[in-house]
């Protein structure tokens, strides 16, 4: 494997008492594109302003090519940044805005036109070359501020949120414009945002944030099928999360004595031994729902408590007699063979090898 | 809705009243400095331009209205470069004491200008420096930079604070980036700066009057002929100064209007 285009070193930032970010360590490869998600206040946004050169580090190193970055300037870099507030000039036209970095780079009037005309066109938006910046819809500016950055074809590209204030159904449209922007041009993304949905549709890896650390890193479809924690399980919402004591063990599965109830877990991943304390998750859309008690060995008897809608899927909202919460992601037209109404007691199972027993407690 | 139509018929009138107030003084003395009698009274005597050939025949007034004109431009200049230095200092840091900075700097149009003006003259005087020409240059540059600081200060405060970093993101140096961003985004309220520090420049009297020795401005002119016997020649300066300071106080709003209005409409 080639060497990594961006590491993070044991970097760390802090605001006078604050703690923004501590000990990050990882590692971006070329050509990913890999997204920074967590809750407000997270670090996210920081780590980002830190690779460009917007934030000092106060201890560790990061570095770029191999490169130590802690004292470059941030307009030495080449690490264009889409701005969450976009930052166009407002005083240029859009093509002017788009030649503005090439501008400070020296280059030649016909050439920067030339070159910028071309990512204007790139991005469907060449028509509007000599418009003012103010006239421009929510979604041309947002063409116009990538077009902006990307003109500098750099090896990185730093996103902050740039989806944010558009409205849902052109945040779809853009996001498919810019996974297929990152896989035309090979260059690398790094693309901050606090929505699940923006992270998981279009990064290969993800990095998730919480109170200036990681909590998890990797692909979407791992992250949500084997969270490491807690945190990161509540985060990616749709799971049910079980606590209890490990009580038994036998050669690939454990028992664990929660609340709710005994339940066994796999024992592949995650090494268990009797008496420690542990925590599981399944997935909602793995929990079955039953109107009478069922054969298998991970059943929980729960009230309905509300249902949620979205598009032909429906999640269940449920709770035990302990008051834990329980959530089933299922069909529309599966649930409707039931016949359910709030406060009905129906039964909820799921095979062992569904849970998954968190790494870290 | 007819009493609201009234009210707006009593409003229309009061407004009218007001201005008719403040104006009336500076109407008379606009017509009678076409007035061909010596003293202002009524019944007015014939029209006569008389006044204005002897003013524009006298040399001391051609003197004193081109000092008016260097004092007012390189103090536009000056306090309008200090002015900007100052409101980009506000924008751009945070630091200890900058409550008391900023009060210092907007101290100088809150003091008595007589006392400003004694003060400059004692100054002055104790470093060698006063009845020249700079030194009312100097001393007016003070006074007006707060107002240029004002004008360009309000215009960076509607300046996304992601922009400057956006420039140095894309590869401009702190100095270029003093040049293609923020100097063109508070072109407007410099422009303004520049207008509205030359008008108050050129209208001050008292300060001009202490330091100016033996230039003397317009004001100081004007006031040295009212002083000797009343002279309707005061009216026909006096017309002329008015239309100058109007003229470059509507400039100051227009080019300030004008780009508030843009950056407003969304």
């Amino acid at each position: 494997m080639s060497a990594p285009l961006v590491v993070f070193d044991k970097v760390e930032k802090k605001f006078d008492d604050f703690t923004a970010v501590k000990e990050l360590d990882f590692e971006i490869r070329e050509g990913e594109f890999i997204a920074i998600m967590g809750p407000s206040g997270c670090g996210k946004t920081t780590t980002l302003r830190m690779l460009a050169g917007l934030e000092a580090p106060t201890s560790g190193e990061i570095r770029l090519n191999g490169q130590v970055m802690n004292d470059v300037l941030p307009h030495e870099r080449d690490t264009p940044l889409v701005w969450q507030s976009l930052a166009l000039f407002p005083f240029l036209t859009a093509q002017r805005n788009v030649e503005f970095g090439l501008k400070m780079r020296g280059v030649g009037k016909a050439e920067r036109a030339e070159r910028a005309r071309k990512w204007l066109d790139k991005m469907g938006i060449l028509q509007f070359a000599d418009r003012d910046i103010s006239t421009l819809s929510g979604g041309q500016k947002q063409r116009v501020a990538l077009a902006r950055s990307l003109v500098m074809e750099p090896q990185v590209l730093l996103l902050d949120e740039p989806l944010s204030a558009l409205d849902a159904h052109l945040v779809i449209r853009m996001q498919a414009v810019l996974t297929d922007l990152q896989r035309e041009l090979g260059i690398t993304f790094v693309y901050v945002t606090h929505s699940q949905s923006e992270a998981f549709a279009m990064a290969d890896r993800v990095v998730i944030m919480t109170e200036g650390e990681i909590a998890q890193i990797g692909a979407p479809k791992d992250i949500y099928r084997a969270p490491a924690n807690q945190f990161v399980a509540e985060f990616v919402g749709r799971n049910n999360i079980l606590s209890g004591a490990v009580e038994a063990i036998s050669d690939d599965t454990a028992k664990i004595t929660t609340p709710s109830g005994d339940f066994a877990v796999p024992m592949n991943e995650v090494k268990l031994a009797e008496g420690q304390r542990a925590s599981f998750v399944i997935s909602a859309d793995l929990v079955h729902l039953a109107l009478d008690k069922p054969a298998s060995e991970n059943a929980a008897q729960c009230k309905l408590i509300s249902e949620e809608f979205i598009g032909s899927m429906v999640t269940l909202f449920l709770e035990d007699a302990k008051g834990h919460e329980f959530k089933v992601q299922m069909q529309e037209r599966e649930l409707s063979t039931f016949d359910l109404k709030s406060g009905d007691d129906v039964w909820l199972s799921w095979d062992t090898q569904s849970a998954h027993v968190l790494s870290e407690e | 809705m007819n009493s609201s139509r009234a009210l707006n018929y009593v409003l229309a009138a009061y407004v009218v009243l007001i201005f008719a107030f403040v104006f009336a003084p500076i109407i008379f003395s606009l017509i009678f400095s076409f007035n061909s009698q010596r003293f202002p009274t009524i019944p007015l005597g014939e029209f006569s331009t008389e006044w204005y050939e002897k003013i524009l025949a006298d040399p001391d007034v051609w003197e004193a209205a081109l000092n008016s004109l260097i004092v007012s431009s390189s103090t536009a200049v000056i306090a309008t470069f200090l002015g900007f230095c100052t409101a980009y200092s506000d924008f751009r840091y945070n630091f200890r004491l900058k409550g008391p900075y900023l009060g210092l700097i907007l101290l100088p149009p809150t003091i008595p200008l007589i006392i400003m003006a004694l003060a400059m003259l004692a100054w002055f005087s104790k470093i060698g420096m006063s009845g020249q020409i700079y030194s009312i240059i100097i001393a007016h540059s003070v006074l007006t930079a707060p107002f240029a600081m004002a004008v360009i200060r309000l215009r960076l405060n509607q300046m996304d604070p992601d922009l400057e970093a956006a420039a140095w993101n894309l590869g401009g140096s702190e100095w270029k980036t003093m040049r293609h961003v923020i100097i063109p985004f508070c072109k407007p309220a410099i422009a303004s700066g520049l207008f509205l520090t030359a008008a108050v420049s050129f209208d001050e009297f008292a300060v001009s009057w202490f330091v100016s020795g033996l230039n003397k401005t317009l004001p100081v002119i004007i006031m040295e002929i009212v002083q000797g016997n009343i002279d309707p020649q005061v009216n026909a300066i006096g017309t002329f100064v008015f239309l100058i300071s109007m003229t470059l106080v509507v400039l100051a709003q227009v080019f300030f209007a004008s780009r508030q209005l843009k950056s407003i409409r969304p």
